[in-house]
């Protein structure tokens, strides 16, 4: 009997675990997406929490000081790190992306405070929705750019 | 030449170690005391061999040896020589090297020690830690060598040991690249080696316990001669952990302590079952229960201080915190995996062995209480490692990636964290072996009540937010049930033994330090749940630019922009840009804040430090965005006000005074008392005990 209680007890406390950890799941999952992989999937991807990322096209910076208000368009890099390992590493990939008219494009909003890192053939790594106007309405907005910090050998030139 | 040196000395200690961990089985096995001594000699040789090798890294990095790629990669001309030093860290090569540095230490601490005392299970602890201590120090010697130099070969330059070729010249740079700034703060220096401290210590009860395990002493031995060592490991790792927290509060810009970042939940996991562990071991000591659990739980901190290591070290998890990319991530996961699979394996076979003494008969025992509290800890870790490992999970089992950000750990563990207070307040006054409703109300009414006046205080005062009220209340009863406690002890001594209130408080809490010392530590969460609430709950923000003269109000504050200064340090490499706004608080003028901007020319990568005004009410936060070269064009800030956040520091001062008035040495907690004398069991003590 005594050990009946006890076995309850932790039963209990167990579903209030999985309870709450596939609600939280639930209310804050977010879709990790390709620029490719959301313009294919159009209307359905509206009202989704999104984790979009892509890279920079510089000459689309557009920001207004006085409303806080950020554009920009990024375009198409896959979401994989293999595949980008695979296509010479992040710098290259950014690279193409940003010089081929034929990628996939969207164009992002963002209300905030411009970062320094934005600029062209960075990574945007945003956090957001897509709005009904086709345009990215980003909540969060992280940026990397391939530095000198990934490259283990040094340029040469340099140390002449 | 100094290069290949180190490297020898680590290849060398490489092999001593293998040694003294095969030495130590086979001695031990055989019963040859001449093998197992010659184990504990190889042992003892590990620490200062491997410091001779970390010494020459340090030597390296302090005189600017850029042809070694490690110095190039953390270190620059510019950097002072303190930075130079604790950049030994500051990158994946050293940092592994530093973690063998400290485990080869803690182990001989060990072996020093008490030798003859514990000598049934000193060599087993050897050979455990040995293969753990021959695994780190591998990594090192085959897969992440902080003794590579650049090589020109042809006009290609080369990493590698040796001179790949015969008319290979060494390549040195002329500068290296410096530590990331964001790592040069004072806090960075020391939150990295504490974390170190913490994750590394928990190796040694870990050891103990295999050791009890394979030879079958699984009386609770083990973790009385380990009691210090956990609560140590305890201490460095929350130090860790909240020094941490404190570094992103001031450097990282974002107004935050705590971000869910993967990284930091890898460095709180082993703190949680750390910290379970640390309860339920007691369990074990005075009611002979749950010493499966006890088992279990000191081989999941043991495998998640490796795994945590290894999420920092791997880069399979995006954070800021992520190094390169590296072929030792897989080296990682096979180790984790072969030492959890053999821990429990052994565990297994012991398993009837471990039985409990007891029976847990009331729900509301303290041992039940205990119990519950080490099911709560266990909750958060699953949602924590759901919620890291979500991304990869999702990805193999639906083929969409799926990441869950801070709402859904704030959610899933807000719960449990309040049942963990609850908890924390009426754990301590229920009895052992049998308590009910009845006598738990009698001892708690008082505090129940307390609590209650106070929110419904703060309902007509602070807040109507249903969340804050109920952990303000549960704030209020732990509070007040805990000084309560050490009311009631000191009042009763003080009767008993007819001395002051205060004498009686003294010797009451000097005499149980382990116990007092808890509740101590339970009052400091209770502290820092007020600053975490405050901060979560209450947080309030604006931004904007403005140009001198103007300002931006929140809340109660205002804040007016007056002017701005930037210029070169070209010793440090460094462009310091810095804006000066005055404060006033409902129109009264209270000071000035001077949130500045540092940019670090080597490593192009800018710091946000901001203008600090910390009361216990709250902290106003102003950070410098952005900025236009003439003042009267404007600057743009990000304002904070983060209230009761002040509480959440010195809930952790608090915590750490408790932790060292628990964990001070007075007598050692292995040569008290049994609780029942266990049989054939042979005590040695050694004279100097």
């Amino acid at each position: 009997m005594q050990k009946n209680k006890f076995i309850i007890g932790g039963v209990l406390i167990l579903a209030a675990v999985v309870y709450l950890i596939a609600s939280s799941t639930q209310a804050s999952a977010e879709y990790f997406m390709t620029v490719d992989e959301l313009k294919a999937e159009g209307p359905a991807a509206l009202n989704k929490s999104l984790r979009l990322s892509g890279a920079v096209l510089g000459d689309t910076i557009q920001y207004d000081a006085s409303t806080l208000t950020l554009t920009f368009e990024i375009a198409h890099v896959p979401g994989d790190n293999a595949e980008i390992e695979a296509q010479g590493g992040l710098a290259v990939v950014l690279h193409e992306a940003v010089s081929d008219p034929s990628r996939a494009r969207i164009k992002v909003v963002y209300e905030g405070v411009m970062p320094d890192l934005l600029r062209n053939e960075a990574q945007a790594i945003m956090t957001g929705k897509l709005g009904e106007d086709g345009v990215f309405h980003a909540e969060e907005l992280l940026l990397k750019c391939p530095t000198k910090y990934e490259e283990a050998v040094p340029d040469q030139s340099a140390s002449n | 030449m100094l290069p290949e040196f180190g490297y020898g000395v680590l290849l060398v200690s490489f092999i001593v170690t293998v040694y003294s961990g095969f030495a130590a089985w086979y001695g031990v096995r055989n019963g040859s005391a001449s093998l197992v001594e010659s184990a504990r000699r190889a042992q003892l040789l590990t620490f200062p061999l491997i410091s001779i090798s970390a010494a020459v890294l340090i030597y390296l990095l302090v005189n600017n040896h850029f042809e070694v790629s490690f110095v190039y990669e953390v270190t620059s001309q510019s950097m002072p020589t303190y930075l130079k030093v604790t950049a030994w860290w500051g990158g994946q090569a050293g940092s592994l090297l530093f973690w063998a540095w400290l485990l080869a230490m803690f182990t001989s601490a060990v072996t020093i020690r008490k030798w003859d005392r514990d000598l049934e299970f000193l060599p087993w602890v050897i050979v455990v830690s040995s293969i753990t201590l021959a695994f780190f120090v591998g990594m090192v010697v085959f897969y992440e060598n902080p003794f590579t130099r650049f090589w020109d070969v042809g006009g290609q330059v080369v990493p590698s040991l040796f001179a790949p070729s015969a008319s290979a010249t060494v390549f040195t740079p002329q500068d290296g690249q410096g530590l990331n700034p964001l790592l040069r703060h004072p806090g960075m220096v020391i939150h990295p080696p504490m974390l170190y401290l913490g994750f590394v210590s928990f190796v040694i009860p870990y050891a103990f316990a295999m050791a009890a395990l394979i030879t079958g002493r699984t009386d609770d031995r083990w973790i009385r001669i380990t009691r210090r060592w956990t609560l140590w490991a305890w201490l460095f790792l929350s130090m860790g952990l909240v020094l941490g927290g404190r570094w992103a509060y001031d450097v990282l810009g974002w107004g935050g302590y705590w971000g869910w970042d993967p990284v930091e939940i890898a460095a709180f996991m082993p703190w949680l079952t750390g910290t379970a562990f640390l309860h339920s071991v007691m369990i074990q000591e005075k009611r002979g229960l749950l010493k499966h659990w006890n088992m279990i739980l000191v081989i999941l901190t043991y495998s998640l201080v490796v795994f945590g290591t290894f999420l920092t070290r791997s880069g399979v998890l995006s954070s800021v915190h992520a190094f390169a990319n590296s072929p030792i991530g897989p080296m990682f996961m096979a180790f984790v995996s072969l030492t959890l699979i053999s821990s429990v394996a052994l565990l297994i076979k012991r398993w009837p062995e471990l039985k409990s003494e007891t029976e847990m008969k009331s729900m509301l025992s303290r041992e039940a209480l205990f119990l519950f509290n080490n099911l709560l800890f266990m909750g958060i870790l699953v949602v924590c490692f759901w919620g890291v490992i979500s991304p990869l999970a999702s990805e193999l089992f639906t083929g969409t990636k799926i990441t869950v950000g801070p709402p859904y750990y704030e959610r899933a563990t807000g719960p449990l964290f309040a049942g963990l207070l609850f908890l924390m307040a009426i754990a301590p006054l229920s009895a052992w072996g049998h308590s009910t409703v009845q006598t738990l109300g009698r001892a708690l009414w008082k505090s129940a009540l307390l609590a209650s006046i106070l929110t419904v205080v703060l309902v007509f005062t602070y807040t109507k937010n249903v969340y804050a009220l109920i952990g303000f209340f549960l704030i209020a009863f732990v509070l007040s049930a805990t000084v309560h406690e050490f009311w009631r002890g000191a009042n009763a001594r003080m009767k008993a033994q007819n001395e002051n209130f205060f004498t009686s408080l003294g010797r009451l809490m000097g005499r149980n330090r382990r116990r007092y010392g808890g509740y101590i530590i339970h009052i400091s969460m209770a502290l820092m749940a007020i600053g975490i609430l405050g901060i979560e709950i209450f947080q309030k923000e604006t931004q904007g630019t403005i140009a001198a003269g103007e300002s931006l109000e929140l809340g109660e504050y205002r804040v007016e922009y007056r002017e701005l200064a930037s210029w070169d340090d070209f010793g440090a490499g460094v462009n310091y840009t810095r804006s000066v706004v005055d404060i006033y608080e409902n129109g009264v003028f209270i000071g000035q804040l001077f949130p500045r901007i540092d940019y670090y020319y080597d490593s192009q990568q800018n710091m946000t430090i901001p203008g600090q005004h910390a009361t216990l009410r709250d902290d106003l936060y102003i950070l410098l965005v952005d900025w236009q070269p003439v003042s009267s064009q404007g600057a743009t800030f990000k304002i904070y006000v983060n209230p009761l956040v002040n509480w959440l520091w010195i809930g952790s001062l608090t915590f750490l005074l408790g932790l060292i008035f628990a964990a001070w040495p007075d007598k050692d907690p292995a040569d008290e008392p049994i609780r029942r004398k266990v049989g054939v069991v042979n005590r040695q003590t050694s004279a100097a005990d």
